[in-house]
């Protein structure tokens, strides 16, 4: 700040903070203060404003638990779908990991440097392409008589198609697909950053492969997983296309539900806090990865 | 115990680049051997070799007698201290020296009373649950030896281990290293460019040009008895003489050089008589006034007064230069730019080696 003044000057260096200032508040945090505020509030008609019903209530988050026992095992259908989206977010982050750790691994180290700049080039330039269309085009080779099925039966794998899009099996490809880079950045740089001599000495102190990677590999990767993890665990809770396209309707993810809470039932208190409810989720599961791996929120935010 | 290392025609080629030629030899169960060499001339891509890291694309590493090829460098009775050391940043010094240990399944009270055992015998007791980043570079050092020492290898591999400390502790490390090999009586295989660390703690050395070997020795013949022009300008400082040999007899010879004739004794027998030779004279031999078989005649261009002893520079009549080191007996002679000095040695203070390739300084 001091560095800003000395160049700018006094005028224009509060210039400059006021506009980022009043950028900040319009743009990212009045929204949420509106989106807060109506979420303690009920759904009401224009009649019944400012009657006895509008007062703040915690009615809207206590909405998604309500028909559900856990004792019984009865779960609401907003609680089912909300469980759902946790499960199926975490299923997204582990397969993204496990098959992204060996790439990270093969391209940070074993592959010769041009080589594995070309492999990364290649990863990224399917990403140029809108998500829509990416999703989409996981629609038309997962669909039942789509081109994978098809393969598979001409070879000989399989004797009937597969639907891969009932059940979570489509979404889940779709989004592991989806967010893959966002696993595959923070674990190559992280290992990169690895010494190419502490694996060869754990080799030569007579470690297997796998106590390697157990031992030297892994913790040294570990704010690059934590990271990785977060980024997809969040975009795959928050993720709208690729449920929307993917999956079936026994398969809901719990942008869904909000969305509909807001645009068909039109009742945005409910649906501003069901969405504060997945941003808990997201929080939380950032605090619990961060606590896990013992990183801090600078490693994250580079 | 250790074991022996044989080297069988080994070598190694990356692409076109031959960076080890054919090299044989033999390395003693026990023996504290090094490889000296300028930088890049293969050293690390030969200890790669004895420890498993790379396949060579010729010949054969014998360990203990054994082949070893196709055994990976977890299987290899070999362990090797990397130029950086390569410690492990996120464990403690104990979890470092019993890593090996580790991955070989040993209990937790087998690992912390062996790595308290090693503590000990590396001076470092009361450092097990210290991090490595709390510990001084000569420390590390330790530990990266004690982490070696803990599988028990039969032959201990060291990539250049001193290199990044400070001169006072690479001297005591020095002794230190020697006395941790005879105590344990491993073979260790040392590789440095530093022939003071070569020839302090080595039975035998052998000196490395451009993947060859260009001779194996200990540390007084590599010194006294270069065989070539190479290790006489690598090894060391030395003035140099250069013209066709006149004359041989007795293993010694005569050469015909532009200051004079000068007589020394001959590196080898199959150097004749009318081939072009150098002759090679060490500066600390060198002695004031004509010696009993050479003399020259000198100017001094200037001189560093050290106190124990004086080095002098000189400049020959035709004009060489030449280095002298004087020990300082109480009669240094006047060494003010432009004096005259005649300076001598005997004949079997020099030697005549075939003319080659010098090492650049
Ligand atoms: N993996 C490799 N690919 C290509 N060339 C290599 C490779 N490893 C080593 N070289 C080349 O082989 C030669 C010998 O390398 P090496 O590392 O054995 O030298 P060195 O004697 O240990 O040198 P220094 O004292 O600098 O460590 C060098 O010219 C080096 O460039
Ligand atoms: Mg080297």
């Amino acid at each position: 700040m001091a560095e800003l003044f000395r160049r700018y000057g006094t005028t224009l260096t509060l210039a400059m903070a006021a506009a980022t200032f009043v950028w900040v508040v319009m743009m990212v945090v009045l929204p949420y203060f509106v989106m807060v505020e109506y979420s303690f509030h009920r759904n009401l008609t224009v009649s019944e404003l400012g009657g006895p019903k509008d007062v703040y209530t915690l009615e809207n988050y206590a909405s998604l638990f309500r028909g559900t026992d856990l004792s019984a095992f009865e779960f609401s259908d907003d609680f089912r779908v909300f469980m759902r989206t946790i499960w199926g977010s975490a299923a997204v982050t582990l397969v993204c990991l496990l098959v992204c750790y060996p790439v990270a691994y093969y391209l940070a180290k074993i592959a010769p440097p041009e080589r594995a700049a070309f492999l990364l080039v290649l990863l990224v330039i399917p990403f140029w392409i809108n998500e829509i269309l990416r999703t989409f085009a996981w629609f038309i080779l997962l669909a039942y008589n789509g081109p994978l099925n098809v393969l598979l039966k001409a070879v000989g794998i399989i004797d009937a198609p597969v639907r891969w899009l009932s059940g979570s099996g489509g979404v889940i490809i779709g989004m592991t697909y989806a967010f893959l880079l966002f696993m595959m950045f923070p674990l190559y740089n992280a290992i990169e950053t690895l010494d190419r001599n502490q694996v060869e000495a754990a080799r030569d102190l007579g470690a297997s492969t796998w106590k390697v990677h157990w031992r030297v590999v892994i913790p040294h990767a570990k704010p690059g997983v934590a990271v990785g993890c977060i980024m997809v665990f969040v975009l795959a809770a928050s993720s709208y296309i690729v449920p929307y396209l993917l999956g079936s309707p026994g398969t809901r993810w719990f942008t869904q539900t909000i969305y509909e809470w807001f645009f068909e039932a039109s009742d945005w208190p409910r649906g501003s806090a069901y969405a504060f409810i997945l941003l808990g989720l997201c929080v939380a599961f950032i605090m619990v990865m961060m606590k896990l791996f013992k990183v801090g929120l600078t490693d994250i935010a580079k | 115990m250790g074991e022996s290392v044989e080297l069988d025609r080994l070598t190694m080629r990356f692409g076109a680049f031959t960076a080890v030629d054919s090299v044989s030899l033999t390395i003693e169960a026990g023996e504290f051997f090094s490889f000296l060499g300028p930088s890049g001339c293969g050293k690390t891509t030969i200890l790669r070799c004895i420890s498993g890291f790379t396949e060579p694309s010729e010949g054969r590493v014998l360990i203990g007698g054994r082949d070893m090829r196709g055994i990976g460098p977890n299987k290899r009775p070999t362990a090797l201290i990397f130029q950086n050391l390569a410690l492990f940043p996120l464990m403690s010094v104990a979890e470092n020296i019993a890593f090996g240990l580790e991955v070989r399944g040993a209990s937790r009270e087998e690992r912390r009373r062996r790595a308290e055992q090693l503590l000990d015998l590396i001076a470092l007791p009361d450092s097990a649950d210290k991090r490595i980043a709390e510990l001084s570079g000569g420390q590390k050092q330790r530990v990266a030896i004690a982490r070696a020492l803990a599988v028990e290898p039969q032959v201990m591999l060291l990539d250049e281990p001193l290199s990044a400390l400070d001169l006072k502790l690479r001297q005591h490390m020095r002794a230190e290293l020697r006395a941790i090999q005879k105590r344990t009586g491993v073979t260790f295989i040392y590789i440095t460019h530093d022939q003071g660390e070569a020839f302090t703690m080595s039975d035998r050395v052998a000196v490395m040009s451009k993947g060859r070997i260009e001779q194996i020795g200990v540390p007084a013949d590599i010194y006294d008895r270069p065989q070539s022009e190479f290790v006489a300008t690598f090894v060391g400082e030395n003035n140099r003489f250069e013209g066709p040999l006149v004359d041989k007899s007795d293993g010694l010879g005569v050469v015909e050089t532009s200051a004079g004739r000068y007589a020394g004794k001959l590196a080898n027998d199959r150097l004749n008589v009318g081939e072009t030779v150098a002759l090679y004279v060490r500066p600390e031999r060198l002695a004031l006034g004509a010696g009993a078989d050479n003399a020259l005649a000198a100017r001094v261009t200037h001189a560093d007064f050290e106190g124990a002893f004086a080095n002098v520079f000189l400049k020959g009549g035709d004009g060489r230069p030449i280095i002298l080191h004087l020990a300082n007996d109480g009669r240094l002679p006047d060494l003010a730019e432009g004096s005259e000095l005649t300076v001598g040695f005997a004949a079997h203070q020099a030697i005549i080696v075939p003319r080659g390739e010098r090492a650049r300084d």
